[in-house]
């Protein structure tokens, strides 16, 4: 599961966020999921508790998932992603890497595939709270 | 907003010793051929090599070693797979070859999402096949890969190398180490790029085979062309003479 790997940058991320801002304890972090990378919210969960150590130890990770909202470049129309029109390979390899978005989604008014990411796109680390 | 690529990435290449990447200031001057057989030869001198295709809009290392019908394991990330001894990364995993056009930012975006999911593990040597010129994947290898080391390919043509005396110069700048020039598609009686080369080490020439094509995805017969004996020469100056 890819999920392993995210759940293992935010933990190396906000351990170096702590660091850097002289937190003694972590309690809480807010992510948010682009819903392009479909990741399964669940085993990430299990994967930070799993994972987390140290300063970390506490902390409550709240994961939350952005819907994905795409944009045309050409002719401007803005549309939601939406999984279910895909193909189970290509929605795979979004899930993997969401750029490829461009090689197989298309603009549904004009059909190009000059289109950007409004939001939904990214993983980040939204905030995060503690004892200083 | 802290972006968790950018931290993991480096965790995910703490193991790898050496990063090369093979670029030129222009295009269709052998970069990824060199890359791909530099890889092999590594590969077949016992190191461990990982080749990782960093055109991706025009990816080609997969076509050069005749690779096709795999997909990475998932665990934990995805586990390059090993092909001809090489831990092998491409887009085409997950572009299945089709027409990819990505502007600036959504390049940077899939290299780091590709480079923070990777799991090469430990490997010597890192071999990065780039795309022409002085661009987004330029900037980010230099940004984000700090220890990266450029290997840099022009022809005989001195338009060639002018495009890579700009590259020299911009790598300069921003304090990346080259290793040298290597001077491929050398014909009979061509004019020499060695003279031109000035405060960077001139690697080698390598000669222009015509029927290098008829190689591609026959590994065995692409480390026994005259191509690879002259990279092979060029590699042992690169890994024994530079430490
Ligand atoms: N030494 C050589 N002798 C003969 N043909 C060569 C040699 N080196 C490369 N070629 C051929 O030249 C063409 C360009 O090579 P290659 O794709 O490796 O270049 P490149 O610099 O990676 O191109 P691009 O800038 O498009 O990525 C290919 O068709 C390849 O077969
Ligand atoms: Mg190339
Ligand atoms: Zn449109």
């Amino acid at each position: 599961m890819h999920e392993w790997a995210l759940a293992e940058a935010i933990i190396y991320t906000v351990t170096e966020i702590a660091e850097r801002e002289g937190f003694r304890e972590i309690l809480s972090v807010n992510v948010k999921v682009g819903e392009l990378q479909q990741v399964d919210l669940e085993t990430i969960k299990f994967a930070l508790t799993q994972l987390k150590r140290g300063k970390l130890e506490k902390a409550e990770f709240k994961v939350e998932t952005v819907k994905a909202k795409l944009k045309c470049r050409i002719c401007g129309e803005i549309w939601d992603f939406d999984k279910d029109k895909l193909d189970e390979e290509v929605a795979e390899a979004i899930h993997f890497v969401p750029e490829v978005a461009h090689s197989f989604i298309k603009c549904p008014k004009c059909s190009a595939q000059d289109f950007e990411f409004m939001e939904g796109r990214r993983m980040y680390i939204e905030s995060v709270g503690g004892i200083r | 907003m802290f972006d968790p690529r950018i931290t993991v990435l480096e965790h995910r290449l703490s193991q790898v010793n050496n990063i090369f990447a093979v670029s030129s200031g222009k295009g269709g001057v052998g970069k990824s051929v060199i890359a791909s057989v530099l890889a092999l030869i590594l590969a077949r001198k016992g190191f461990k090599v990982g080749l990782m295709d960093l055109d991706f809009t025009s990816p080609s290392t997969h076509l050069i070693l005749g690779v096709k019908d795999i997909f990475p394991k998932e665990k934990e990330g995805i586990v390059p797979p090993t092909v001809y001894g090489i831990k092998f990364m491409s887009i085409v995993y997950f572009s299945k070859d089709k027409a990819l056009s990505l502007r600036g930012q959504d390049f940077s975006d899939s290299f780091l999402e590709i480079l923070a999911i990777t799991r090469w593990g430990n490997l010597d040597y890192l071999i990065l096949d780039m795309p022409p010129g002085i661009n987004d994947a330029t900037l980010d290898v230099v940004r984000f890969m700090k220890r990266v080391k450029f290997i840099i390919v022009t022809t005989p043509s001195l338009l060639s190398f002018s495009t890579v005396k700009k590259l020299l110069d911009s790598l300069h700048t921003s304090k990346v180490e080259v290793l040298g020039i290597i001077e491929n598609m050398k014909i009979e009686n061509s004019s020499s790029i060695r003279e031109h080369v000035k405060g960077t080490r001139f690697l080698g020439e390598i000669p222009f085979d015509p029927q290098l094509e008829k190689c591609f995805g026959e590994v065995r017969e692409l480390l026994s062309t005259e191509i690879s004996r002259k990279l092979e020469k060029i590699v042992d100056k690169i890994i024994y003479q530079n430490v």
